[in-house]
C-alpha cells in the first residue's frame, strides 16, 4: 500500500540526527549532571523507532544493518570488562578509577571508568529495546 | 505530603488490581505497569520525602534528600521496563498463536488445548 | 584474590554474553557452555575451600565501606548452594544436548540457562536486600525466556500466569524493602540484622517479617502460595523443568531461611511459629497432590512442595540439629530432584506420555533405568544410607528437641507418603505388562542415561559420604544460628 507520508519522512531525516546527537549529549552529561547511559540509550532507540514509523522495517534494516542481539552482547561485554578491571588490581569488583587528561580539542578532560561502563549500558539499552520492537513488528 | 502520596499510591494499586483481574491480556499488562508505578512511589515515600532539596551531598550542604531511594526506584523502573516489554512481546505472541487475548478462553487442560 | 566469591556469579555471566554472539552455531554453543560451567564449578569449589579455611567471605563492591556499598557475602550455606546449583546446571546442560532439540538450542537456550545461573548464584551470594531483588529479577527474566522458549501453546498459556504471579510478587518484594528501609534506614543485610536487634520486638517488624514470608513464599511455593507451581512447571520441556524444580524454589527457601535467621529473631514466638504451621500445612498439601495425580511430572512437582515444607520446618525449629538437618536436606533436595526429573524425562521420552496409566513393563527392556530410578526414589524418601536420610533424621531430632512432637510425626509420616508416591511411579511404569513402549534409538537412550546416572551416583555419594560433609554443614548451620558471625565478617575491621 502506498501512503502519502512525505512530511514525516522528510522531517525524520533531519530529526533523527538531532535526537541522535542529543542522546550523545545526554550520555556525556551523565558524567556530572542528570543523564547517562540508560536515558541516552532510550533516546537513541526512540530515534530508531521514529525511523521505523516513517519508513518500514526493511528500509530501516537496510539503512542500519545492525544485529541488535550482537549490540546487546557487546554492551554487556564492555560493562563486564570495565567492572572486571578491578579484579586484576585485587581491589573489590566495580571499584572505579578516574584521572584528568589533556586531550586535543577538548582540553582538560576527566575520564572515569564509570563512563566506559555507561557506554556498555547505552549499547545494552539500544540493543534490548530494538530487539523487542523488532520482535513485535517483525512478523507483520 | 505523605498522606497525599499514600492516597495516590492506594489509587494506583486499586486501579492496578482492577485491571489485573480483568480478562483482556493487554489490560492485565497495563495493570502490572500501574502496580509497579505504585510500588515506586511507595518506595520513594518510604525513604522520606525531602521537599525541595536535591539528593546531593557536598561541602557546606546540610539539607539534602536521602539519595538511596531514588537510586532504588531507578533500578526498579529499569527492571519493570524490561519486564513490561517482555510481557508485551509475550502477549502479542500468545495472541498470534492462540487467537485470543481473553484469559478465560485460555484455560485449558492437558486434553483440551 | 578477594574477588573469588564473585567468580561463580561472573563466569556464567561472561559466557552467557559470549554465547549471544553466535546463536546459530550449535556445536560451538555446546562446547562454550560446558567450558563455562566447568570453570564456574572450579571457582565454586575453590570458594568452598576458602570459606572452610578462612570463614565467611565478604566484599563490598566499588571499595565503599559497608554498609554504604553493596556487600556480597559468601558463608558456608551460600557456597554450598552455589556449588550444587552449578553441578545441577552442568548435568542439565549435558542432558539437553540430546533432549532439547536444535530449534531451542538456536534460540538462546544456553545463554538463558547461564543468565539464570548468574541470577541464582547472585541471589545466594548477595549480602544486600535490594541487590537480592535485582538478582531475583535476573533469574526471573531468564526463567521467563526459558519457560516460553519453543512457543508451544501450553507454554504460552502457562507462562502468562507464571509471569503475572512473579510480577506481583516482585512488586510486593519492593514494597517490603521500602517498609524495611523506612524502619532501619539501611539495605545491607548485616547492618539490618544489627539495627533490628537494637530495635527489638515491635509490631511493624513483625509485619515486615510476614510480608517477606509472603514474597519469598510465592517464589518458594509454601502452602497457600504454591497454586501457580504445578501448572507452570509442567509446561516447559523437561530439562527446563529440572532446572526450575531443582533451583528456583530453593532460592525462595534460601531467602526465607536467610531473613528468618538473620533479621527476624526478636519475635520468634510469632514469626517462626507461623513459619512452622505453614510448613506443616505445605507438607500436607504436597502429600495430597503427590498421591492424587497419575501424571509423572505432577507427582514429582508436588514432591518439591513437600520438600520445601520439610526444609522450612527444620529452619523454624531454630535449634542446632534442626538447622543442620535443614541445610543437609536443602542440598540433598537440589540434587535428588534434579536426578528424579531427568529420570522421568527418560521415561516420558520412551513412552511418549506422562500419564502413568498408559505405561508399564519398562523393566524388561530398560533395567538400568529402572534400578537407578529405584535408588533415586529411595534417596528421595530418605532410606539409609541414601542422601535424604541424614537430613530428615536431624530435622526430626531437632523437632523432638524443640518439643514439637506432632509436627515431627507429620514429617515422619510424610516420608512414607513420599516413598509411596515415588514407588507408585516405579510400579506403574516398570512392572506389569509392557505397554506404551516406543522404540527410541539405543544411542539416544544411552546419551540421556549417562548424565542421569552420573547425577544419581552423585546423590548416592552425598548420602554415603555425609560423614565427611558434616564439618561443612555444621559451619553453615552455625552461621545461620549465630548472626554475629555473619555481621562480624561483613564489618570486619570497620567497626
Amino acid at each position: 500500500m502506498k501512503t502519502n507520508d512525505l512530511i514525516i519522512q522528510t522531517t525524520t531525516k533531519v530529526v533523527f540526527y538531532i535526537i541522535f546527537l542529543f542522546s550523545i549529549h545526554i550520555f556525556f552529561a551523565g558524567h556530572y549532571t542528570p543523564g547517562g547511559g540508560f536515558v541516552g540509550g532510550l533516546l537513541m532507540s526512540s530515534a530508531i523507532v521514529l525511523l521505523l514509523l516513517a519508513f518500514d522495517l526493511k528500509t530501516v534494516q537496510a539503512m542500519l544493518p545492525v544485529n541488535y542481539t550482537v549490540v546487546t552482547a557487546i554492551g554487556l561485554l564492555i560493562a563486564l570488562a570495565t567492572a572486571s578491571g578491578s579484579i586484576f588490581f585485587n581491589v573489590p569488583f566495580f571499584t572505579h578509577a578516574f584521572d584528568y587528561y589533556n586531550l586535543p580539542l577538548l582540553g582538560k578532560t576527566s575520564i572515569h571508568t564509570a563512563m566506559f561502563f555507561d557506554t556498555g549500558v547505552y549499547l545494552v539499552v539500544v540493543g534490548v529495546t530494538m530487539t523487542i520492537i523488532q520482535m513485535i513488528g517483525g512478523d507483520e | 505530603m505523605e498522606i497525599l502520596m499514600s492516597i495516590l499510591i492506594g489509587f494506583l494499586f486499586m486501579a492496578a488490581i482492577y485491571l489485573i483481574l480483568s480478562r483482556s491480556l493487554l489490560r492485565i499488562i497495563i495493570g502490572t505497569g500501574l502496580l509497579s508505578h505504585g510500588t515506586h512511589l511507595l518506595l520513594i515515600t518510604m525513604g522520606g520525602l525531602g521537599g525541595k532539596n536535591a539528593p546531593v551531598l557536598s561541602e557546606g550542604v546540610t539539607d539534602y534528600v536521602d539519595p538511596l531511594p531514588q537510586a532504588l526506584i531507578l533500578t526498579a523502573i529499569v527492571i519493570s521496563f524490561g519486564v513490561t516489554a517482555f510481557s508485551l512481546v509475550l502477549a502479542y505472541r500468545t495472541y498470534k498463536e492462540l487467537g485470543t487475548d481473553n484469559m478465560s478462553l485460555m484455560k485449558g487442560t492437558e486434553d483440551n488445548d | 584474590m578477594i574477588n573469588l566469591l564473585l567468580f561463580p556469579v561472573l563466569i556464567p555471566f561472561l559466557f552467557a554474553t559470549i554465547l549471544l554472539f553466535f546463536p546459530k552455531k550449535v556445536k560451538a554453543q555446546r562446547i562454550m557452555v560446558t567450558i563455562g560451567l566447568l570453570l564456574s564449578l572450579i571457582s565454586a569449589i575453590m570458594l568452598l575451600i576458602k570459606v572452610k579455611t578462612d570463614g565467611v567471605q565478604a566484599i563490598t563492591l566499588g571499595s565503599w565501606a559497608p554498609p554504604f556499598g553493596i556487600t556480597m557475602t559468601s558463608d558456608m550455606i551460600s557456597a554450598l548452594l552455589v556449588t550444587s546449583s552449578i553441578i545441577i546446571s552442568l548435568f542439565v546442560v549435558w542432558y539437553s544436548f540430546t533432549s532439547i532439540g536444535e530449534d531451542r538450542e538456536k534460540a538462546f537456550y544456553y545463554p538463558a540457562i547461564l543468565f539464570m545461573l548468574t541470577g541464582v548464584n547472585g541471589a545466594f551470594t548477595t549480602g544486600d536486600i535490594f541487590n537480592m531483588f535485582v538478582f531475583f529479577e535476573v533469574l526471573l527474566m531468564s526463567s521467563y525466556v526459558l519457560i516460553v522458549l519453543g512457543g508451544e501453546k501450553v507454554q504460552l498459556r502457562e507462562s502468562i500466569k507464571y509471569i503475572l504471579v512473579n510480577i506481583v510478587s516482585s512488586s510486593l518484594f519492593v514494597i517490603t524493602v521500602g517498609y524495611l528501609y523506612s524502619v532501619v534506614g539501611t539495605l545491607n543485610m548485616a547492618d539490618i540484622s544489627v539495627k533490628l536487634a537494637t530495635i527489638g520486638q515491635s509490631g511493624i517488624v513483625t509485619v515486615i517479617a510476614v510480608l517477606f514470608l509472603v514474597v519469598f513464599g510465592i517464589k518458594g511455593a509454601i502452602f497457600p502460595l504454591f497454586f501457580w507451581l504445578p501448572g507452570s512447571y509442567a509446561a516447559p520441556p523437561l530439562p527446563v523443568l529440572t532446572l526450575f524444580g531443582a533451583l528456583l524454589t530453593k532460592v525462595g527457601v534460601y531467602a526465607i531461611m536467610r531473613t528468618y535467621t538473620l533479621f527476624f529473631t526478636t519475635d520468634v514466638g510469632f514469626t517462626h511459629e507461623l513459619l512452622m504451621i505453614l510448613s506443616i500445612i505445605t507438607i500436607v498439601a504436597g502429600c495430597i497432590g503427590a498421591l492424587a495425580y497419575f501424571d509423572l511430572k505432577q507427582i514429582i512437582i508436588y514432591n518439591i512442595v513437600i520438600a520445601v515444607g520439610v526444609i522450612l520446618f527444620g529452619a523454624s525449629t531454630m535449634n542446632e540439629n534442626g538447622m543442620l538437618g535443614s541445610v543437609f536436606y536443602l542440598i540433598h533436595d537440589i540434587l535428588i530432584k534434579g536426578a528424579l526429573f531427568l529420570l522421568i524425562g527418560i521415561i516420558i521420552k520412551i513412552t511418549g506420555t506422562s500419564d502413568l496409566r498408559k505405561m508399564g513393563g519398562l523393566m524388561k527392556r530398560y533395567p538400568v533405568l529402572a534400578w537407578s530410578y529405584l535408588i533415586a526414589a529411595f534417596g528421595l524418601a530418605g532410606i539409609p544410607p541414601l542422601s535424604g536420610f541424614v537430613g530428615k533424621l536431624l530435622i526430626v531430632q531437632g523437632g523432638f528437641e524443640g518439643e514439637y512432637l506432632w509436627q515431627s510425626i507429620f514429617i515422619l509420616a510424610s516420608s512414607l507418603i513420599v516413598l509411596l508416591s515415588a514407588i507408585r511411579i516405579f510400579i506403574y511404569a516398570f512392572w506389569g505388562e509392557e505397554k506404551g513402549v516406543k522404540d527410541i534409538s539405543i544411542k539416544t537412550y544411552r546419551h540421556l542415561l549417562a548424565p542421569t546416572i552420573c547425577l544419581v551416583i552423585v546423590t548416592v555419594l552425598y548420602g554415603i559420604g555425609s560423614e565427611y560433609l558434616v564439618p561443612f554443614m555444621t559451619d553453615a548451620a552455625t552461621v545461620l544460628l549465630d548472626p554475629s558471625v555473619y555481621t562480624d565478617a561483613v564489618f570486619g575491621g570497620v567497626k
